[in-house]
C-alpha cells in the first residue's frame, strides 16, 4: 500500500466540481505561480509553518526539539533549516499552533476511510471526491490506486490538475476519473513561463489529447487582473476551448483573491505580488461575456 | 387610564428593525400598500404594558373570589374581560382583534406574578427589551392591583413551599424553572377549530354535562365544574367576536371611503360566523384561528404564547374551495396570510420578571408557525399555501411570528429548495425539522401514528402531538454547572455554598471513570430536586390557575372533564431541556485525556487555572483547546463522551414519572439560556473563560467544531435523536457560501443527508463577521439584521452585548 504526501483536506467543498465534495490537496506542484493560493503545495517535501501572532513564547519547541534547531527570540522562534529534519515534534508540543507541519504522509486505505464518511453528502447531492494539489499527478502511482480504490466503491472522481504533467500519465489517469477541472492560465508562452516558471506548450497539448481522448473535462481559469484579464488572451483562451474536440468544454472564471500574502510569511518567503490585481465586478462579467460570445457555457466561481 | 396611542413611540422610530430608508415614499416591504402600512406601524410601535387586564381581574376577583369552584371562577373572570375590554380596530386591517386596547400593548397577569412599582420602573426604563408605561399606570397599579394580590399570587405560593436544596441549586443556576411566573405552555393547535365552531364545542359539552355519572364516579362534582367553566369560556369568545363585529359595523357606516366600508362590513361577517361556527372561508379560517389564539394568550400567559401547528395544512382546504369558486386570489390570500404575520408580530411577550428575565431576552414569544411536514395519513403536507407562507416570510421580514419548514422525505426538492432561498436571506426563518424522525420520537413516547404525524414542533424545537398534548416544558438544566459543582465536591465555586451534594474530592479521584461517577450522581440529584419542585408547581396550577379556554380547544380536555394543566389532553409531557452538552463533553475529554491519559497536567494545576480563570496559565489553556479532541468534529474520542453524557442525561430524565400518570422526557435546547447560564459560572476545564456562554442546544461549543458542516453533522447523528423531545444544532454560514443558485441546491443537499442519518432539527445564520462588527459600530445603519438564535430570531441591535458577542463567535464556515 502506497503512501501520499497530502497537505489539507476539505470536507463540504462546494467549488470543486459537482455536488458536495471532500477535496484532497496532495503535495508538490511542477508551476510557481506568481498569485498561488496556497504556496505551501508547491514543495514535494513536509514544510514546517511559523505563525508568529499565534505564538506565546513558551519556548517548548525548543526544549524538545532532538537536533537543537529552534531557538526562541523576540520575534518569534527561528528554526535553523540546515539542522531541522522536519521531525515534527514541535507541532506536536505546540499549544497554540503557531507551529504547524505541512504534509502528511498517508496511505490509501487512510484517505478512503476519511473519503467514506462523506459519503451521505455524495448520496444526497450527487458529489464525490476531489483531488487537487499542488498538481495531483505529481504523486501518479499514489494518485492511480486512490482514483482506482474510490472507483470500486462507486465515489465519483475529480482531479484538478495544472496539465503539466507527462501525456502518458494524464492519460493513464483518464481511465478512472470521472471529471476533470483543468487549469489554463496564460495563452502567450513568455508570459505563461514569466508568471508561472514553466512554458505551456505541454499544458495545452495535453487539454487537446484529453478532450480527444473523451474525458469530461472543465475548464478553470484564475482570472488575474494585470496578467491575464486583457482581452487578447482572454479571446485566446476562448478560441482554443471552443475548437477543442468533443462536447463543448464548461468554463470557470475563478477570480483572484488577494490571500496569499499570510501565507507566505507563514513560510518565510517574500514574493511581490503588486502587478496583480483583484479584477472588479464589472471585468468578471466582461471576461464571461468573451467566453459567451465564442459559445461557451462559462460561469463564475467553482 | 391608557395613554394615547400618539404618543407612544418615543423611541426613535426603528426600534426594532425599521430598516427601510426614510423618506416619505418608502414605508417598508409588503405586498401592497396595506401590507406596508400594517407592516410599518407593527414595526415602529414600543412595546408598552396595559394595566387595564390586572384592573378587571383585580375588581372581579375582589368581588367573586369564594363565590365559585376556581375554574368556574376563571372562566368567569375571562368573560368579564371580554366584556369589558377596550377593542382594537385599526386601519388597513382585516384580520382583527388585539389582546391589548393596542398594538404591541402587553396585559399584565398579577394572578401568577405581581410586578413590583420598581418591576415597572425598569421595564420602562432599560435598554433592551423595554415595555413602556406611564407614571399614572403604575401608581394606578399600585393602588388598585398589587395590594390585593400581595401574598396571593402563585409565584409567591410556589416560593414559599420550595426545599432549601431547591432554592441553593435554582440560585446556582443549576437550572430554571419556567412555571414559577408563566403558567405552562408551549402549545399548538390540530385541525378541530377549523371543523367546529365553539357552539358545536357548547353542544358537546352540554352532553358531557349531562352524562356525569355522581352515582358511582367521585370526580364527577370537578368535572362539572370544569365543564361549566370550559362552556363559560366558549361565550367569553364568541361574544369578544361579537364585540368586534359591532364596532366593524359602526366603522363601516361612518367610513367615507366606500372600499373601506365594504371591508369593514366583510370583517363583521366574519365575525359575526366565527368563533362560534365552523369557517367556511380561507378569511374565517384564519380569523377563527386568531380568536382562539387571542383567547388563550388573555386567559393566561402560557409559555410560548400559542401556535397554530401546520397552518399551512389546515389552510389549504379552504384556500382550494375558495379559488375553485372563484371567491378568492392567489393575491388575496398572501394578503389575509401577511395581516395574519403582523397580528402576531403585535404581541411581544409578556415581560418576564427574576432569574426567568435574565435567561430569556426577548420580545419573541415563540409562534412557531409549522410549513410542509406530512399529513395525518402520512402524505406530503406541502400546499400551494406553503409556497404562499414562504413568499409571506421573505417578504415581510419581522420578528414575529417564527416559522419552520418539515422536510420529510416525500417533501419535493421544489419546496426544500424555495425554503433555502429564504434562508439564504438571512433573516434567520425558516428553521428545518425533519418529520420522519420526530413522528419517531412521538411514537416512542406512546402517541398513535395519526396523532404522531399531526404533531410538529411549538416554540423552538420541542415536539408534540398538536392539539391534543399538554407537552409541558419545565425550564433549563445546566449540564456543565453539574460538572462544575461536581469538581468543588457540591459547592458552587462562585458563591462557596452548597449547591447540590458532596460527592468527594476531586483531588482523590483517580481515574475517569471515579470522576465521571460523581458527575453521575451530582446530576441525578440535581435532577430529582429539580423534578421534585415541578410536580408541585404542575398542581399549583391544575388547583389554582385551570385555563379552561384552552382546555376547549385541546382534545380529550371535555371528554375527560378536566383541565388543560390537570391531564384532561389526551397526551401529557414534561421536558427538562438540558443545555450545554457540548461545554460539557469537551470539558470531561479536557480532564480524560490531559489529566488522566497524557498527565500532561495533574487535576490540582488545572482546578487552580480554572479558578483563576487561566491567569497566568496561557499554556495550559491553549494546550487544551488546541490539543483535545472535541465534539463536533466526527472525531470519535470526544464524542464517545459525549453519547455517554446523552445516555446519562435520558437515563435521569426519560420515564421519570410527573403528576399526570404520564412522563417526564427531555429535550436538548437552550433558546437564550445558555448565556444565562455562563454568566453563573467560573471557568470551565474546556478552557472556556467565566461568564462566556456555554455551547447552545447540542451545538458544538464556540470555534470548537474546525472541520465543517458535514463533521458536525456525522458528530450530532452519532446521537438518536429520536430517543428526545428534540435537539438543536445551530449553523452559522457566510453568505458567500450561498450566492449561487448551485449553493442554495447543495445547502438543501446538506439539509436532506442530516435528516437521512437522522437529524431532528437545523437552522442556519447567513452573516459574516465584518457585517456583525460594523453593525455593532454603527448599529444604525443594521436595523435590518435579524439573526437566528438558538430557536428564535431576533434583531441584532436588541439584543444586549452578551448576546451579539455569542452571535459573533459562533464557529464561521468561512474556509469552504
Amino acid at each position: 500500500m502506497s503512501q501520499g504526501l497530502v497537505f489539507d483536506i476539505k470536507r463540504y467543498s462546494i467549488n470543486d466540481g459537482p455536488g458536495i465534495r471532500i477535496t484532497i490537496f496532495l503535495k508538490g506542484c511542477p508551476l510557481h505561480c506568481l498569485w498561488c493560493h496556497n504556496p505551501e503545495s508547491i514543495s514535494p517535501k513536509i514544510q514546517k509553518l511559523f505563525t508568529a501572532a499565534k505564538c506565546i513564547g513558551c519556548g517548548e519547541c525548543c526544549r524538545v526539539c532532538p537536533v537543537h534547531a529552534c531557538r526562541l527570540t523576540s520575534e518569534g522562534v527561528i528554526t535553523d533549516g540546515s539542522l531541522c529534519t522536519l521531525c515534527g515534534q514541535c507541532a506536536d508540543v505546540c499549544p497554540t499552533l503557531a507551529t504547524e507541519m505541512s504534509g502528511r504522509f498517508r496511505s490509501v486505505d487512510d484517505l478512503l476511510g476519511i473519503i467514506e464518511k462523506e459519503r451521505p453528502f455524495f448520496d444526497q447531492s450527487g458529489g464525490g471526491v476531489t483531488f487537487s494539489g499542488g498538481e495531483p499527478m505529481q504523486q501518479p502511482e499514489f494518485l492511480s490506486e486512490l482514483l482506482e480504490a474510490c472507483g470500486r466503491k462507486n465515489i465519483h472522481r475529480a482531479v484538478d490538475t495544472s496539465g503539466f504533467v507527462k501525456t502518458e500519465t494524464l492519460l493513464r489517469v483518464a481511465k478512472s476519473t470521472d471529471l476533470f477541472l483543468y487549469d489554463l492560465k496564460l495563452m502567450d508562452p513568455d508570459r505563461h513561463q514569466r508568471y508561472t516558471g514553466v512554458d505551456n506548450r505541454l499544458i495545452l497539448d495535453n487539454l487537446k489529447a484529453l478532450a480527444a481522448s473523451g474525458a469530461a473535462i472543465q475548464v478553470r481559469i484564475p482570472l488575474i487582473g494585470g496578467v491575464n484579464d486583457d482581452s487578447a488572451n482572454l479571446e485566446a483562451t476562448a478560441a482554443f476551448v471552443a475548437a477543442l474536440p468533443g462536447a463543448k468544454k464548461a468554463v470557470n472564471l475563478l477570480p483572484y483573491h488577494d490571500v496569499a500574502r499570510g501565507k507566505d510569511v507563514k513560510l518565510g518567503q517574500v514574493r511581490d505580488l503588486a502587478e496583480l490585481r483583484e479584477p472588479d465586478a464589472a471585468e468578471v462579467a466582461l471576461a464571461r461575456e468573451v467566453f459567451c460570445r465564442f459559445g461557451l457555457n462559462a460561469n463564475v466561481g467553482g | 387610564m391608557e395613554r394615547d396611542l400618539k404618543i407612544v413611540p418615543q423611541r426613535k422610530a426603528a426600534a426594532e428593525g425599521n430598516f427601510y430608508p426614510e423618506k416619505p415614499d418608502a414605508i417598508g416591504p409588503g405586498m401592497n400598500e396595506r401590507v406596508q402600512r400594517l407592516r410599518k406601524l407593527s414595526v415602529e410601535v414600543e412595546p408598552s404594558l396595559s394595566i387595564e387586564r390586572a384592573l378587571h381581574e383585580t375588581a372581579f376577583y375582589r368581588e367573586n373570589y369564594g363565590k365559585y369552584s376556581i375554574p368556574v371562577l376563571r372562566a368567569l373572570n375571562f368573560l368579564d374581560h371580554c366584556q369589558k375590554k377596550t377593542l382594537y380596530l385599526g386601519d388597513d386591517e382585516l384580520i382583527v382583534g388585539e389582546r391589548g386596547p393596542r398594538p404591541k400593548a402587553v396585559p399584565t397577569f398579577p394572578e401568577l406574578t405581581c410586578h413590583s412599582v420598581e418591576d415597572f420602573h425598569v421595564l420602562n426604563t432599560r435598554e433592551q427589551q423595554r415595555y413602556t408605561i406611564s407614571e399614572a399606570d403604575i401608581a394606578t397599579y399600585a393602588r388598585e392591583v398589587i395590594p390585593y394580590w400581595q401574598g396571593r399570587t402563585v409565584r409567591e405560593r410556589i416560593f414559599a413551599h420550595v426545599p432549601g436544596e431547591w432554592q441553593a441549586a435554582y440560585e446556582a443556576g443549576l437550572f430554571t424553572e419556567f412555571m414559577e411566573q408563566r403558567a405552562p405552555g408551549h402549545t399548538a393547535l390540530d385541525g378541530q377549530i377549523y371543523r367546529r365552531g365553539m357552539l358545536d364545542f357548547k353542544l358537546q359539552i352540554a352532553a358531557e354535562l349531562a352524562a356525569l355519572d355522581y352515582l358511582n364516579d367521585p370526580e364527577a362534582t370537578d368535572k362539572a365544574e370544569q365543564l361549566k367553566a370550559m362552556d363559560i369560556s366558549c361565550d367569553a369568545v364568541i361574544l369578544f367576536a361579537e364585540r368586534h363585529a359591532e364596532l366593524a359595523e359602526t366603522m363601516a357606516a361612518g367610513a367615507i371611503n366606500p372600499q373601506r366600508s365594504a371591508e369593514l362590513r366583510k370583517i363583521a361577517e366574519v365575525c359575526r360566523r366565527v368563533p362560534a361556527h365552523a369557517p367556511s372561508s380561507f378569511h374565517e379560517a384564519i380569523q377563527m384561528y386568531w380568536f382562539v389564539h387571542l383567547g388563550t394568550i388573555t386567559e393566561l400567559n402560557g409559555w410560548d404564547a400559542m401556535n397554530p401547528g401546520h397552518f399551512d395544512q389546515h389552510l389549504a382546504p379552504f384556500y382550494a374551495a375558495d379559488i375553485a369558486a372563484g371567491a378568492l386570489t392567489r393575491d388575496q390570500a398572501k394578503e389575509l396570510l401577511c395581516c395574519f404575520w403582523v397580528k402576531v408580530n403585535n404581541h411581544p411577550a409578556p415581560p418576564k420578571v427574576g432569574i426567568t428575565a435574565r435567561e430569556s431576552g426577548t420580545y419573541n414569544d415563540f409562534t412557531n408557525i409549522n410549513i410542509g411536514g406530512i399529513t395525518g395519513d402520512g402524505k406530503d403536507g406541502v400546499s400551494e399555501v406553503s409556497y404562499i407562507m414562504l413568499e409571506v416570510i421573505e417578504e415581510l421580514h419581522i420578528l414575529q411570528p417564527g416559522s419552520s419548514v418539515h422536510v420529510s422525505s416525500k417533501t419535493p426538492d421544489r419546496f426544500l429548495n424555495a425554503a433555502c432561498k429564504v434562508i439564504r436571506q438571512g433573516h434567520g426563518y425558516p428553521s428545518v425539522f425533519n418529520p420522519d424522525v420526530y413522528v419517531v420520537e412521538l411514537l416512542r413516547q406512546g402517541k398513535s401514528i395519526k396523532d404522531a404525524r399531526e404533531g410538529g414542533c411549538s416554540g423552538c424545537i420541542e415536539v408534540g402531538a398538536f392539539g391534543k398534548e399538554a407537552f409541558v416544558l419545565t425550564g433549563y438544566l445546566n449540564v456543565p454547572k453539574v460538572l462544575e459543582i461536581t469538581l468543588n465536591n457540591g459547592i458552587d465555586p462562585l458563591t462557596g455554598k452548597l449547591a447540590g451534594i458532596e460527592t468527594g474530592d476531586p483531588l482523590g479521584f483517580t481515574s475517569y471513570d471515579e470522576l465521571y461517577g460523581a458527575f453521575l450522581r451530582q446530576l441525578n440529584f440535581i435532577v430529582d430536586t429539580k423534578v421534585q419542585v415541578s410536580n408541585y408547581i404542575d398542581r399549583m396550577f391544575a388547583k389554582y390557575a385551570p385555563a379552561p379556554f384552552l382546555s376547549v380547544v385541546i382534545e380529550d380536555c371535555i371528554s375527560k372533564g378536566k383541565d388543560y394543566y390537570d391531564g384532561g389532553p389526551r397526551y401529557n409531557t414534561n421536558y427538562i431541556q438540558c443545555t450545554g452538552l457540548g461545554t460539557t463533553t469537551d470539558s470531561l475529554a479536557a480532564l480524560k485525556k490531559h489529566v488522566f491519559e497524557d498527565r500532561s497536567f495533574s487535576m490540582e494545576r488545572l482546578l487552580k487555572a480554572i479558578a483563576g480563570n487561566f491567569a497566568g496559565e496561557d499554556f495550559l489553556r491553549q494546550t487544551i483547546i488546541n490539543k483535545t479532541p472535541f465534539f463536533g468534529n466526527d472525531d470519535d474520542y470526544a464524542d464517545d463522551i459525549a453519547l455517554q453524557v446523552y445516555h446519562d442525561l435520558l437515563a435521569a430524565i426519560d420515564g421519570k414519572p410527573n403528576v399526570k400518570g404520564e412522563a417526564f422526557h427531555l429535550n436538548m435546547l437552550s433558546t437564550t439560556c445558555h448565556i444565562y447560564f455562563g454568566k453563573v459560572m467560573g471557568a470551565t476545564p474546556n478552557g472556556r473563560l467565566a461568564g462566556k456562554s456555554i455551547s447552545d442546544g447540542t451545538s458544538p461549543s464556540h470555534g470548537a467544531d474546525t472541520h465543517g458542516p458535514s463533521a458536525v453533522i456525522r458528530t450530532l447523528t452519532k446521537l438518536d435523536h429520536t430517543m428526545s423531545g428534540g435537539t438543536l444544532l445551530n449553523q452559522r454560514f457566510l453568505p458567500s457560501l450561498l450566492k449561487r443558485d448551485e449553493d442554495v441546491a447543495r445547502l438543501g443537499q446538506l439539509i436532506r443527508s442530516y435528516f437521512t442519518l437522522g437529524g431532528h432539527h437545523i437552522q442556519f445564520n447567513i452573516v459574516d463577521t465584518a457585517t456583525l462588527k460594523a453593525a455593532q459600530e454603527t448599529p444604525e445603519d443594521y436595523k435590518d439584521l435579524l439573526v437566528r438564535m438558538a430557536g428564535y430570531s431576533d434583531y441584532f441591535n436588541d439584543m444586549n452585548a452578551d448576546l451579539q458577542q455569542e452571535v459573533i463567535e459562533r464557529t464561521e464556515n468561512e474556509s469552504f
